[in-house]
């Protein structure tokens, strides 16, 4: 073998190993988690309330109500802007020739984009000035949301705008064409056609609800009960997971309420992945 | 009112509301900036901005609010995971994009994807219970598992994802007859990925490695939980200048979550101001990222 061929080889034994080791590390984290957390996982984990106390006695179910509540009000205050904000961005500015429009876009995208980058424990740090402390919403779903939803919106009008450039030119022309205007256009052919995609960006921010720690951390407050109302504060099952972890320092329940998390996570994922798959199947049609 | 002109009138206020939409993001991120700065202000007044930079003491009981320490923290274990992870992830796009069978694929990108979505919570977690004792077998006299090197592994793995997706963008945007004419002139295709398709992706590849380091910057439970949360300026522990990542540190994010819920009057605002420090940072960051990835555009 010549050289040239045997660097090649070398070269790519490398590249073949990165893609091994990236494989291994999920594998190797995912697998010791439910390997650890699933022996502790039973009906009574899922209906019973942390009971409070340095043993980390109980289940989850407060957290799974309240994770749930958060997932749904934080949804309810970022859509309709993300999307809102997606459909501007794609339908409205490309329309208008006036430089005023034009700059207003340009300045909405460098907000956008300055909003994703933006670390989450800011959120946090905003959420607990503004809604917890100046706007005494205190410790509660309601300023944790709000916070939350600043996180989400960028991933939502970043999901919105594929969905919405996918839908066929075709459509708008033909819409148009038979006098509707921009708005029932936009109402009636191409937020049905881009309903899959959108709902996509729907589940993924609602996984990054889930996940998130930092920015409920300083505005959820903690508490293990059961919330009531939006005012009251709580605990997601993440950031259970975190207090079990440094706090009561019982890592087998932690370990337990991570696998929950972490089998939801792929849930999403798989579900996410095949409303993709089946969006682009639609298209080779 | 005819329905023509309500049908007119929907369309406007529709394209107001959606105006205002769009420009929510721009208006939350002025509101942020302007709220944290003015929380920050009398800490930047009474205590000074350049003190606060350049002080290595955080003693919050005593009136002393120097923040170098954590800067040094963030710096380290951001240059860490960038060493550990950078190599892997940077390999890992260019087998996605140009080595691997695409049964391969279907099996490494999925991989990544959850990579990408376990939570930070999780890692923290396993970084306590799996990598924490792992470095703990290092023997050097003080090492208790907790710190530096324990994070960067956490946060190498955190920012594959980010990196690795994003330069497997960049390689697979370089023009087909970029290959083929390298190929056609006798290349190996190795010698036409290093030679021809590596430089023409490389400001893609190195605006993902600086948005992997924002997001490095940015992350906060993970980092809690295994870097061991204490204000020193990180130091070497044993005569070998590497054990510095053995060294306990504490995160300018760390900082802002551990005391928020307590803080009150000039500690506070002394968070604050480390949150205003973090938020210019990683604009700064994200923005050399967006402007080396426009750069390489035109």
């Amino acid at each position: 073998m010549n050289r040239r061929a045997l660097n090649q080889n070398a070269a790519f034994a490398m590249f073949w190993i990165a893609g091994a080791v990236a494989v291994l590390i999920m594998a190797f984290v995912v697998g010791y988690i439910m390997l650890k957390g699933l022996p502790g996982i039973t009906a009574d984990f899922f209906t019973s309330s942390p009971r409070g106390g340095l043993s980390g006695e109980g289940g989850i179910y407060s957290t799974i109500v309240t994770t749930f509540y958060m997932v749904v009000v934080t949804l309810a205050f970022a859509v309709p802007f993300g999307v809102g904000a997606a459909i501007y961005l794609t339908e409205y500015s490309g329309t208008s020739e006036s430089r005023m429009v034009l700059k207003l876009v340009s300045v909405a995208r460098f907000g956008v984009e300055t909003l994703a980058g933006v670390p989450s424990i800011i959120f946090g740090l905003f959420g607990y000035a503004l809604f917890v402390s100046a706007l005494n919403f205190g410790f509660s779903i309601l300023s944790a949301s709000m916070a939350g939803a600043c996180l989400i919106i960028p991933v939502i009008i970043r999901t919105t705008e594929e969905a919405l450039k996918a839908v066929p030119t075709g459509y708008r022309e033909a819409s148009l064409a038979l006098g509707a205007n921009r708005w029932e256009t936009i109402w009636k052919v191409i937020l049905p056609s881009a309903f899959r995609g959108i709902s996509t960006g729907i589940l993924l921010s609602a996984g990054r609800i889930v996940s998130e720690t930092a920015i409920f951390f300083v505005t959820l407050g903690g508490s293990y009960r059961v919330p009531h109302s939006l005012m009251s504060g709580g605990r997601t099952m993440a950031l259970h997971v975190y207090y079990l972890a440094m706090e009561t320092r019982a890592f087998d329940k932690a370990m337990s309420t991570a696998a929950v998390l972490v089998g939801l996570i792929v849930l999403m994922n798989l579900s996410i992945n095949m409303i993709t798959n089946r969006i682009s199947a639609k298209e080779y049609k | 009112m005819t329905s023509g002109m309500r049908r007119t009138g929907t369309e406007k206020t529709m394209k107001a509301v959606l105006l205002i939409s769009a420009l929510a993001s721009l208006m939350i991120v002025l509101l942020i900036f302007l709220f944290t700065m003015k929380e920050a202000m009398p800490a930047f007044r009474e205590i000074g901005i350049l003190k606060m930079l350049t002080d290595t003491t955080w003693r919050p009981g005593n009136d002393q609010f120097g923040i170098l320490a954590m800067i040094a923290g963030s710096g380290l274990v951001t240059l860490g995971a960038v060493l550990l992870g950078v190599p892997l992830a940077l390999g890992t796009a260019i087998f996605l994009s140009e080595v691997a069978p695409n049964w391969i694929v279907k099996i490494v990108r999925p991989s990544i994807e959850l990579l990408a979505g376990i939570p930070s919570v999780v890692y923290g977690l396993f970084g306590m219970v799996v990598l924490v004792p792992l470095v703990r077998m290092i023997p050097a006299p003080g090492n208790a598992g907790f710190g530096l090197l324990a994070a960067s592994a956490v946060l190498a793995v955190m920012v594959l994802p980010t990196i690795a997706n994003i330069s497997e963008f960049a390689v697979r945007s370089v023009p087909k007859g970029y290959r083929e004419g390298s190929l056609a002139l006798g290349a190996t295709k190795w010698e036409t990925i290093s030679r021809v398709i590596l430089p023409a992706a490389k400001p893609g590849i190195i605006s993902s490695v600086v948005l992997g380091l924002g997001r490095a910057l940015g992350e906060t439970i993970a980092m809690i939980m295994v870097i061991g949360n204490s204000v020193i300026l990180p130091a070497p522990i044993t005569s070998n200048p590497l054990s510095i990542f053995l060294s306990r540190a504490r995160t300018l994010t760390g900082n802002v979550a551990v005391e928020i819920s307590y803080a009150t009057g000039i500690h506070e605002s002394a968070l604050f101001a480390t949150g205003v420090v973090l938020f210019i940072l990683i604009i700064l960051v994200n923005s050399s990222a967006r402007f080396l990835m426009r750069r390489g555009v035109n």
